[in-house]
């Protein structure tokens, strides 16, 4: 049975609905990542777990008991802001302790727990500094301290990452995974930042104005995305979603690509998803990943279906580990991931190599994938 | 194009070509704040001059020499031994009753704009906007219109002419002012601070006291000076609501200048004066100095 079970919720503000019959469930000790672009309703689901916003329909469950109506403090739950919400006033040891405080934990145990947290995290000897004393590592160290130290049964992460500069968030989303292999609590984490919700999560949802997208494990959105949204959002660089026409090749279906002034590439289509014989004669829109359009000598050797195509290289961007270049199909900029001593030169035509078995096709009107 | 164009004065100012028209701009804008300065505290000066001479100085006319039988006397009679209306008390009883009046008034008036700031940006409700709308209102009306209707009220209440009357007019008149200043000031409070302590566990009044509070400092010395001055320096309630124990200061200041028996003692009047002036004055010099910037820092990453 699952831990966490959001069943059928429904939130409004005033007339504005923001969240539209969300069904989303995580087990015990599981990783649940809300992803999606500013305003599309996560954190205000996030709020809605924590209780802070009351909820319009639906029903919250944690552990398999209803928390509709529980306050925030009574749900068992602990949060880490996006923008730390440090108390000012306190001390590092009084933030983390005041939960406790409130409660009326004897001070003994209180410094007790507070030691074991700092000894955790690291920041023993922040202890006695006050928040405007930290640098912005230390002050998230805290925050999540401040939630380690109720032990609870479901974390709550709101962006916390969002607020470091680059090679800090790296760091510390290694250092949040290590933490949840090891206490195995319950994460609910919102992010707009996709890698960050394929590195963490055991299970992702992605939302979209207001709307769940698509709800599953790291590799089945990334690999099988139901609408171009997802597609699109997951992934970087993103996904190459081209404009193409499914034809009546020689040996079954082909896929047809413009590709400017010369003339069309015709993709032999070996394994095409059932549903797309419909879609003989008609545009379809063919979603193929960077690491899947690439030069013929680096293409995965196992692929079920390669194809390949000589195309006009407009641009190359080394990137060190990997080198893009970019074409123009369909009468769009295309990126292909290369390896990175590639021999391939901006303004030629070279040969790449089409991975059709981990394409994707959706359908132009609906959007949707075609399957 | 823009940048270009906006640069070119700001480079030219920092050219040493230009530094001696600065020079002289500033020593004219100085010279100016000089002067301003001097007009601005010469009246301060002649009170201060001619409450430390004995009459015939002062009958002489010169007005802005400096005493040269410098005298207390005119300070201590109108302390204790002026006469104000038909008794010879001096001006101290009537300063009682206004340190009577001011502190609670300032102290309700300011907890009360407290809690109105939290509640209007932390607690909001339907209709919060036009609560708060309301009570700006009320920093517009002026005090004639309420004489009337507030003197009804004391008198139903049975506050009429006593102490705890004024301080609740002064309570009731204070609040638009108080709650603005707190809501401004509340409405930049990081809200997810009060979203952390609900986590926690904390109570309305816990949030408020433990973490709303303490941050506090700035506004909260802005309300006090700005409710004690006006309300120390309030003649209108005074004059209308006071009874015969409960006059304040200011109040008093008039009946002594009005009341002289045939002389008019301008020394005397002169020092009541200052002495009436002084408590807004000492607010000023010590909240000043806790005027502390940046008490915020450091709680959410800007």
């Amino acid at each position: 049975m699952s831990f966490l079970q959001i069943i059928d919720l429904e939130k409004s503000f005033g007339n504005v609905e923001v969240l539209k019959r969300i069904n989303l469930e995580i087990e015990e000790g599981g990783f649940l990542v809300l992803v999606g672009p500013s305003g599309c309703g996560k954190s205000t689901l996030l709020n809605t777990i924590a209780g802070l916003e009351p909820i319009t329909a639906g029903e919250i469950r944690i552990g398999g008991r209803r928390v509709n109506e529980l306050h925030p403090s009574k749900r068992d739950i602990a949060m880490v802001f996006q923008s730390y919400a440090l108390y000012p006033n306190m001390t590092v040891a009084q933030n983390i302790g005041f939960g406790m405080e409130i409660r009326g934990v004897p001070k003994a145990e209180r410094e007790a727990a507070i030691a074991r947290v700092a000894e955790t995290l690291q920041i023993g000897p922040l202890l006695s500094r006050k928040p405007s004393q930290l640098s912005g590592g230390q002050r998230q160290r805290v925050a999540m301290g401040r939630a380690l130290v109720r032990d609870p049964q479901v974390f709550l992460f709101d962006e916390p990452l969002s607020n470091l500069d680059a090679k800090l968030r790296v760091d510390m989303r290694t250092e949040i995974k290590r933490l949840h292999q090891r206490m195995g609590t319950t994460i609910v984490y919102v992010t707009h930042d996709q890698i960050e919700a394929m590195t963490l999560a055991s299970k992702i949802a992605v939302l979209k104005d207001g709307v769940l997208q698509q709800f599953g494990t790291p590799a089945e959105i990334y690999n099988n995305p139901v609408n171009t949204f997802v597609a699109d959002f997951m992934g970087s660089p993103a996904m190459n979603l081209i404009p193409a026409k499914i034809t009546n090749g020689s040996a079954g279906l082909a896929l047809d690509l413009e590709r400017g002034a010369a003339p069309p590439i015709s993709l032999p289509l070996a394994h095409p998803p059932a549903g797309l014989v419909a879609y003989k004669g008609r545009d379809v829109i063919f979603g193929v990943r960077p690491e899947a359009l690439t030069d013929p000598e680096g293409a995965d050797r196992n692929a079920v279906s390669l194809a390949h195509a000589d195309c006009f290289i407009e641009v190359v961007e080394p990137a060190g580990s990997d080198t893009f270049a970019v074409t123009h199909l369909g009468g769009k900029g295309v990126i292909a991931r290369l390896r990175a001593d590639a021999n391939i030169a901006p303004g030629t035509t070279a040969p790449l190599a089409f991975n059709l078995s981990k394409s994707v096709f959706f359908d132009p009107e609906t959007e949707s994938r075609i399957l | 194009m823009t940048t270009a164009a906006t640069e070119t004065p700001l480079a030219a100012s920092r050219t040493p070509s230009t530094l001696a028209p600065n020079r002289l701009a500033r020593a004219l804008i100085y010279t100016a704040l000089i002067l301003f300065a001097v007009y601005y505290l010469l009246p301060l000066y002649v009170m201060l001059v001619n409450s430390l001479k004995p009459l015939g100085e002062i009958r002489q006319g010169d007005m802005l020499s400096l005493p040269l039988a410098t005298t207390v006397e005119p300070w201590l009679k109108a302390w204790s031994t002026a006469q104000i209306g038909v008794q010879p008390t001096g001006l101290k009883p009537y300063f009682m009753n206004s340190i009577l009046m001011v502190v609670p008034a300032v102290f309700i008036s300011t907890v009360l704009g407290a809690l109105n700031g939290y509640v209007l940006t932390k607690w909001t409700f339907r209709g919060a906007g036009v609560v708060f709308g309301v009570m700006l209102l009320a920093c517009f009306i002026p005090f004639q219109i309420v004489l009337i209707p507030m003197a009804r009220m004391l008198g139903l209440l049975g506050l009429a002419g006593t102490i705890p009357g004024l301080v609740l007019v002064h309570v009731v008149y204070g609040l638009g002012f108080t709650t603005l200043f707190f809501r401004n000031y509340y409405a930049a409070f990081p809200s997810e601070l009060v979203r952390a302590a609900q986590i926690d566990g904390a109570s309305f009044f816990q949030i408020f006291r433990r973490i709303l509070l303490p941050s506090s400092g700035p506004i909260i010395v802005v309300t006090v000076i700005w409710q004690f001055t006006n309300i120390w320096n309030d003649f209108l309630f005074g004059a209308s609501f006071a009874g015969v124990d409960s006059i304040p200061v200011t109040v008093a200041l008039n009946n002594l200048v009005s009341s002289s028996t045939g002389v008019k003692e301008y020394n005397v009047h002169f020092a009541g004066a200052i002495m009436a002036a002084l408590p807004t004055l000492i607010v000023y010099i010590v909240s000043g100095r806790y005027f502390v910037r940046g008490l915020m820092a450091g709680a959410v990453k800007g």
